[in-house]
């Protein structure tokens, strides 16, 4: 009998070559973390192996653990299976899993993007048998522009509001997202002042040697008159909260892929909304998959049963993966 | 269509209703004659009527875009709006067009001559001219549904800051019977208000619920008691020999209810009446189920005439003679009112609301708890000497409407909702026990927070059973408390009765499903109340 090289359990995907899970969601002997975002790098685990480029910023959210890492490309072997990690392009640090058995090989992507954003390590095609792809974006309505586009945009809004004096507010997932936009941005225009939350994360990635522009750390003594026409980067939970209410007459913006649709956009009250993802768009998710060569496609992470069907209609053998909210869209408006 | 389009996006990127306003004022200062008044017709509801079915632009989207029309449906619901979706999945035009807002229009009120294969061809075209912003108005415009966070109000606001004119002379020279091709924009909204339309009506004065007990009012005495009648708000106009009939949301009905124009045959000219027209059964209101059959047909037969008449119970008089009285305190245009309706007969088809006399504010609120026995929702509080004012105000008019009815019951279905609730399920079946099965009664969408819609999202996602196209199956684990105004038999709905506006009042958490109501208990409800 024929054992797969990876299987989806209840507490994640998992070797039984090599005795090992990727993104586990409940403790384990030994995972295998794609990348820092909490739905992948959970708490309790007996040892962790990651990049040595996102190892940094899961000791610093996770605290105390027995972390093992690999440089992106160099292989391990566990038990009877073959490890690497290979360039998601999703955040600093970010990887797919290869998992190579008996000559099968099979790729968990993690969360990625294709095109390159200029701080994180460019996405980078595995060949595979087998490929287990996140599809949060996984519908023909999400598309994304150019990144230069949005950022063009994101400067656009700011110097107007800087002219009229107010301060912009944009919205931004802490670890990733804040630090993409970071180095989208126009330090020529005015200050760039961050949430703590934004911050401790930027500390933990400039010290690993990611370019990041000056920012002000927003400490409960922080005067916003004494920074006029600034970009203020906070995670999106802050926006509603009374940390944001010192910057009065603020407009507030998000940066996320959910900003595609109107009526999310809508219900975030944002005044702006700025498309701009860390997930593959509908193209990218093809584009990925055909260069893998995978005949064999799973579906998680998203709208798994549509994106799956999708596929099936387009002749891969497509499945969709359970998670722990039983193979169903998981949104995270915030992170996405 | 590009200064619409930018004015849209002006619109849309702000939550603050002065920069809207201000972005239509700039608007309608600038913009050609023609482009302005499609703007008003539109923001006023005027739509041109829908040239293409739904399914037939979904099957060219999808021919267009190269998909799949099941998966241009599966993301429908998750976009949360039509023209959205058809936007978003179109490929990049091939061109662009400098044509206007009302060079589009005027094509669209082109469709209903055309053959389906012709309207198809115009609409690939548009869609291959226009960019993401201008195609997703383009659909609103064709699928004939255009509510795009512009209220009639702050509409009415700019024009007025626009043109320098008063906002409530601009409300009421909006109202009535025109359309862009019947009108101009110097007669609507330039020219001095000379109009002689003799259907014109006057822009309803809407009335607030009041928070708590009357007390805070003040005075008893200085306050007139009605009924809060369930039925539907109308104004009758008598003027130049005719009648109509103009519904709150500015329909005109006068053909839907022949048996007003009886009113003609003994008034005089020159009258305008607010009241609410209810099905009569010769003393009483019949239930609102009865009037809701009449509602939406544009023809009736004499059957119905017969099954469910209706009269108009009038309880404000706005003109006579030709005299707008609506600056005048409200219990002179009271006594005008009861004078001219006083001696009329049973067959005139209008009669007077009649005021309750109270001493106190504790023997009103005896009165009003016989409401259900009138037929009636509660009670309505008006200031003695208020004017007639235009639109939604506080202070003069307040609702004092019965506590609803209320049950508790398990949500069973759940839906994905529209708009701003877009990828949210927020659209929910209840049921309630009859033994140990739950039958469904009633679907409800509002009066929770976004918060609770929020958790009850997640909750859906991970207790689906079953799925029906949008619609999920759950765990018929979560209680609500569905609180509504009545009830009515239905042979329509397999629980045997339906609900009048139901909604969630609360979740409770803290109840298990086992102890939701039962079907017995509705039926209850039904002998007592229906």
């Amino acid at each position: 009998m024929n054992t797969p090289v990876l299987s989806f359990t209840d507490k994640g995907i998992y070797c039984p070559a090599g005795d090992f899970h990727i993104d586990p969601w409940r403790p384990v002997a030994r995972a295998l973390i794609t990348h820092g975002h909490a739905d992948h790098s959970r708490w309790g685990h007996d040892s962790y192996l990651s990049t040595d480029a996102a190892a940094p910023v899961i000791r610093h959210r996770l605290g105390d653990i027995s972390i093992d890492t690999l440089r992106y490309g160099e292989q391990r072997r566990i038990g009877g299976a073959t490890v690497s990690f290979h360039p998601a392009g999703h955040i600093p640090g970010s990887a797919q899993i290869r998992v190579e058995v008996a000559g099968e090989v099979w790729v968990a992507s993690g969360d990625y993007k294709v095109s390159p954003d200029g701080l994180c390590e460019a996405f980078e095609p595995v060949k595979c048998h087998a490929f287990i792809t996140e599809c949060t974006f996984g519908l023909p309505v999400f598309k994304w522009a150019p990144q230069a586009t949005v950022a063009a945009d994101i400067n656009a809004w700011w110097s107007a509001c800087a002219a009229e004096g107010r301060p912009c507010l944009l919205g931004a997932y802490s670890l990733g997202k804040a630090q993409r936009v970071l180095a989208l941005l126009n330090p020529a225009i005015g200050p760039i002042l961050t949430h703590g939350a934004v911050e401790n994360t930027n500390e933990v990635l400039r010290a690993q040697g990611y370019a990041l522009p000056d920012t002000v750390r927003v400490t409960p003594d922080l005067d916003p008159k004494q920074h006029p026409g600034a970009m203020v980067i906070a995670p999106p939970s802050a926006l509603g909260a009374t940390w944001a209410r010192r910057f009065r007459g603020a407009q507030v913006a998000m940066a996320s892929g959910w900003m595609r649709l109107r009526g999310v956009r809508r219900r975030r009250g944002a005044d702006r909304g700025f498309v701009l993802s860390d997930h593959a768009d509908w193209d990218e998710l093809h584009q990925a998959i055909r260069e893998t060569g995978a005949e064999k496609v799973f579906a998680t992470h998203g709208y798994t049963d549509i994106f799956a069907r999708w596929l099936g209609s387009r002749g891969y053998d497509a499945r969709i993966v359970p998670t722990e909210f039983g193979g169903d869209e998981d949104i995270a408006e915030d992170t996405a | 269509m590009k200064a619409f389009a930018a004015l849209f996006s002006a619109i849309d990127q702000s939550t603050r209703t002065t920069v809207k306003t201000a972005a239509l004022a700039e608007y309608f200062r600038t913009a050609p004659d023609d482009d302005r008044l499609w703007t008003v017709a539109l923001f006023s509801g005027r739509r041109p009527k829908r040239a293409v079915t739904t399914t037939q632009l979904r099957e060219w989207a999808s021919e267009r875009a190269g998909l799949p029309l099941w998966l241009v449906e599966e993301s429908y619901p998750i976009v949360g709006d039509l023209a959205e979706t058809i936007a978003l999945v179109l490929p990049p035009p091939g061109d662009t067009s400098d044509r206007s807002l009302s060079d589009w229009l005027g094509d669209l009120l082109t469709y209903p001559a055309l053959d389906i294969a012709a309207r198809k061809a115009r609409t690939l075209d548009a869609w291959d001219r226009l960019d993401a912003t201008e195609r997703f108005l383009f659909n609103k415009l064709i699928t004939g549904g255009f509510r795009i966070g512009v209220s009639r109000k702050l509409m009415t606001r700019a024009l007025a800051q626009a043109t320098g004119q008063d906002e409530a002379a601009m409300a009421l020279r909006l109202m009535g019977d025109w359309t862009p091709q019947t009108t101009t924009w110097q007669r609507l909204v330039a020219a001095p208000d000379a109009e002689e339309d003799d259907s014109r009506p006057y822009p309803f004065y809407l009335a607030y619920q009041i928070d708590g007990a009357p007390e805070t009012l003040g005075p008893p005495g200085d306050w007139l008691a009605e009924w809060k009648w369930d039925g539907i708000r109308g104004q009758m106009i008598l003027r130049g020999g005719a009648h109509h009939v103009w519904s709150r949301g500015e329909e005109l009905m006068t053909d839907r209810f022949p048996e007003l124009a009886r009113a003609r045959d003994f008034l005089p000219e020159g009258l305008v009446f607010d009241g609410e027209i209810v099905a009569w059964d010769g003393a009483q209101p019949l239930p609102f189920n009865t009037l809701q059959q009449r509602i939406g047909r544009k023809t009736v037969s004499k059957k119905l005439l017969r099954d469910a008449p209706v009269v108009m119970l009038a309880y404000d008089l706005l003109e006579e003679n030709g005299t707008d009285l609506r600056d005048r305190p409200l219990e002179q245009r009271r006594d005008r009112l009861d004078a001219l309706l006083a001696e009329l007969p049973d067959d005139a088809n209008i009669r007077a609301s009649p005021l309750i006399p109270f001493e106190t504010w504790n023997a009103l609120a005896q009165t009003r708890s016989t409401a259900r026995d009138r037929r009636a929702e509660g009670l309505m509080l008006k200031r003695r000497d208020a004017p007639y004012l235009a639109g939604r105000k506080k202070g003069d008019w307040w609702k004092w409407k019965l506590d609803p009815l209320t049950v508790d019951a398990v949500m069973i279905y759940a839906q994905q909702g529209h708009g701003r609730r877009a990828n949210l399920f927020t659209d929910f079946t209840f049921a309630v026990w009859n033994g140990n099965e739950l039958v469904p009664f009633t679907k409800a969408y509002s009066g929770l927070t976004d918060a609770e819609f929020n958790k009850i999202t997640a909750w859906v996602r991970r207790n689906t059973l079953q799925r029906f196209g949008p619609v999920r199956q759950v765990t018929p684990e979560l209680v609500f408390e569905i609180a509504f105004e009545g009830i009515q038999p239905s042979s329509r709905h397999k629980s045997g009765l339906s609900l009048r506006f139901p909604r969630m009042a609360r979740w409770r958490h803290d109840k298990p499903a086992q102890e939701a109501n039962t079907l017995d208990d509705l039926h209850e409800m039904l002998a007592l109340y229906g």
